[in-house]
């Protein structure tokens, strides 16, 4: 091993300093806009604060009071409930789609086109498209159970439907990229494999269980973690269907956040609850990453 | 009741046609070996026997029951593939369990096969690790592991050599050979390579563009080859095809002539030759000596020199223009420049006919 010291001298340090070069911008991104904001948001949620420039150090206090506020509690728990929705049927769903549209005839190619497309929209467009969708007053679904002689269904305003209208609509935005993601690894297994299990007389589901499924685990373990994290981010479409209502029901920790940041003005208490849900997040992607790493291991 | 037979089998693949009316058999205990270059169809061949693709026409029985339109698992065949095809996320054990249990085969007698397969292959002590803790011969050998534990009719080779250096090669094949010699069943093994078609088969098919060219065991592939592409594609070097004209016979047997001095006595009978048309004659390197310039019935300039240790290939190029290839001795002194003589062994000569059949010295 060359010493640090001389590790910049030389055809070797040369190298390495045209290498510090080409990353420097990113780092300088990375730092500014990453690492800065996360070290800064520590030191706000130690303070009360407001956007004004007023701050005083209270130490834990925030995290204190986080902690006895029923809104914020119910945030989390609405959050949780979130995913626990989203992020299986996400996965299911899209490993599903992928199954069925890994084959190379035409209509797949049009299927997979269409399936991806919901993705490239804004999620304006994707929460008032749904939105006319569920609401009661002349909503599509309205319509379809008026022509069935039934009631409407107030799907954003009942507490108990509310969370999953939000779920539904967020699904049908999301799909796409875990439907990607199970394509390209479906395709990377190789295809002898499949022919050295028909051969092994293996039916359709058991080369799906046995051969399929172990083949693309860390693709499905990829969109589980980065589905975690993007729906415990849930924002934009609580913020224009429900506003978080009814009675905050369906309100997420983004939007406590927003809400107690940007209209409350304490800013100090919204980043102590942008700590804990970076917090949470940590937490969930770690353990699924960490029990899949196990059980990987476990087995060699 | 072993063996396979196939019955004028085609397949395409859109309106390209990969194999053309194919009919061979293969018996019980038969090692045949189907040998062609990349694009003859051997492949195909091999996957249409083993149900990984359908046929567009014909019949494929094994064992004596009609399998072509059974799926690959109930066909009664065991393939190893080029690739081996191990389930990378299974133990070996696994990988040698998975046919047998899909196959509801009980867990005593499976772990039996196992434990017998392994034992033969010498490969027990790595029966819980996983693919990629293997190297390519460790691999391979569970790869024939794998389908021995299937004790199947029929076992198929797909050129299962070809990613294993030279040297593994030679040992692989031996382990191939004896293999069948325990096993006695039928096998089809698929290559490209020559030697380890000369080395193991019973019977050798040799395949060009979708059709079989010849079936013969190795002795008659060699010095009978039935056309011009059997007799270049198996030997090496190839046989040296020149073109020549009748000049006569020797009694009953046809002369020709090379160039403006060489004449070659053939012990190939004028009445099985053609009355008209054009002939080539064949000459394998063995065949051709080198000689001095003035005691030859050519000449030539030495154009190349390839040393192998063990003999010498000298490239040579005639007066008239046509290019042979000849054996020397590992001593050889050639040296590109120089100019020698060429005495050509007629009694092993073949002669080719304008139809591209390929006549033969009477012995």
């Amino acid at each position: 091993m060359r010493p640090i010291a001389g590790a910049w001298r030389g055809t070797r340090g040369s190298e390495a300093r045209s290498g510090l070069f080409f990353v420097a911008p990113y780092l300088a991104v990375f730092a500014i806009l990453l690492v800065y904001p996360l070290f800064s948001g520590i030191y706000l949620s130690l303070h009360k604060a407001d956007l004004f420039g007023g701050s005083q150090f209270i130490g834990l206090e925030n995290y204190f009071r986080l902690f006895r506020d029923d809104v914020f509690l119910a945030s989390v728990s609405n959050t949780c409930y979130f995913v626990a929705l989203t992020v299986p049927a996400l996965t299911f769903a899209g490993l599903g789609l992928a199954l069925a549209l890994n084959n190379g005839r035409r209509w797949s190619a049009i299927a997979r086109g269409l399936f991806f497309s919901s993705s490239v929209l804004s999620v304006t467009i994707v929460t008032l498209v749904w939105r006319m969708v569920l609401i009661p007053d002349g909503g599509l679904i309205a319509n379809l159970l008026h022509a069935f002689g039934l009631p409407p269904i107030p799907f954003l305003s009942d507490a108990h439907l509310a969370t999953p209208a939000i779920a539904i609509t967020t699904i049908w935005w999301c799909i796409g990229l875990p439907m990607m993601l199970f394509l390209a690894a479906l395709q990377q297994v190789p295809q002898d494999l499949y022919e050295a299990a028909a051969l092994d007389n293996a039916g359709p589901w058991r080369t799906l269980w046995s051969i399929t499924l172990p083949s693309i685990q860390r693709t499905a373990l990829v969109v589980v973690v980065v589905e975690t994290i993007l729906q415990f981010q849930l924002f934009g479409q609580a913020q224009i269907m429900t506003l978080g209502g009814p009675d905050n029901a369906s309100l997420p920790i983004v939007l406590f956040i927003y809400q107690v940041g940007f209209q409350r003005w304490d800013i100090g208490y919204a980043a102590a609850a942008s700590e804990i849900l970076f917090c949470i997040i940590l937490v969930a992607a770690m353990t699924q990453f960490f029990a899949t790493r196990g059980r990987e291991s476990g087995g060699s | 009741m072993g063996g396979l037979a196939l019955r004028g089998v085609s397949k395409r693949f859109g309106d390209t046609l990969v194999l053309d009316n194919v009919s061979l058999t293969i018996g019980e205990n038969e090692f045949l070996v189907v040998l062609g270059p990349s694009g003859c169809g051997k492949s195909t061949l091999l996957r249409v026997i083993a149900g990984l693709e359908s046929i567009d026409d014909g019949e494929i029985e094994i064992a004596g029951r009609r399998v072509d339109q059974l799926p690959p698992g109930q066909r009664g065949v065991a393939m190893v593939f080029q690739s081996y095809a191990l389930y990378p996320h299974m133990t070996v054990r696994d990988n040698m369990a998975f046919g047998l249990r899909n196959a509801k085969m009980g867990g005593a007698e499976i772990d039996r096969r196992i434990g017998e397969a392994a034992r033969m292959l010498e490969i027990e002590q790595f029966l819980d690790r996983k693919p990629a803790n293997l190297s390519g011969g460790q691999r391979q050998r569970v790869a024939i592991g794998r389908a021995i534990v299937k004790q199947p009719k029929l076992f198929m080779f797909d050129e299962p050599l070809s990613n294993l250096d030279a040297a593994l090669r030679g040992r692989t094949r031996q382990e191939i050979a004896g293999l069948h010699r325990r096993m006695r069943t039928a096998m089809i093994f698929v290559t490209h390579d020559q030697t380890e078609a000369m080395t193991l088969a019973d019977r050798i098919v040799v395949m060009n563009r979708r059709r079989i060219e010849q079936s013969g065991t190795p002795f008659e592939i060699y010095s009978k080859p039935a056309t011009a592409f059997v007799a270049t594609f198996v030997g090496s070097p190839a046989m040296n095809i020149i073109s020549v004209r009748r000049i006569g016979s020797n009694g009953p047997f046809q002369m020709v002539g090379l160039g403006d001095e060489a004449v070659i006595e053939t012990r190939i009978p004028i009445a099985a030759l053609p009355k008209d048309g054009a002939l080539r004659v064949g000459l394998r390197p063995e065949g051709i000596a080198l000689c001095a310039p003035e005691s030859g019935d050519a000449k030539g300039i030495v154009e190349f020199v390839e040393f192998l240790g063990d003999k010498t290939h000298v490239y040579v190029s005639l007066a008239g223009g046509e290019k042979i290839v000849t054996l020397d001795s590992a001593h050889s002194t050639m040296r590109i420049g120089d100019t020698t003589g060429i005495k050509f062994d007629g009694s092993t000569a073949h002669l080719f006919d304008a139809a591209d059949r390929c006549h033969h010295r009477v012995s």
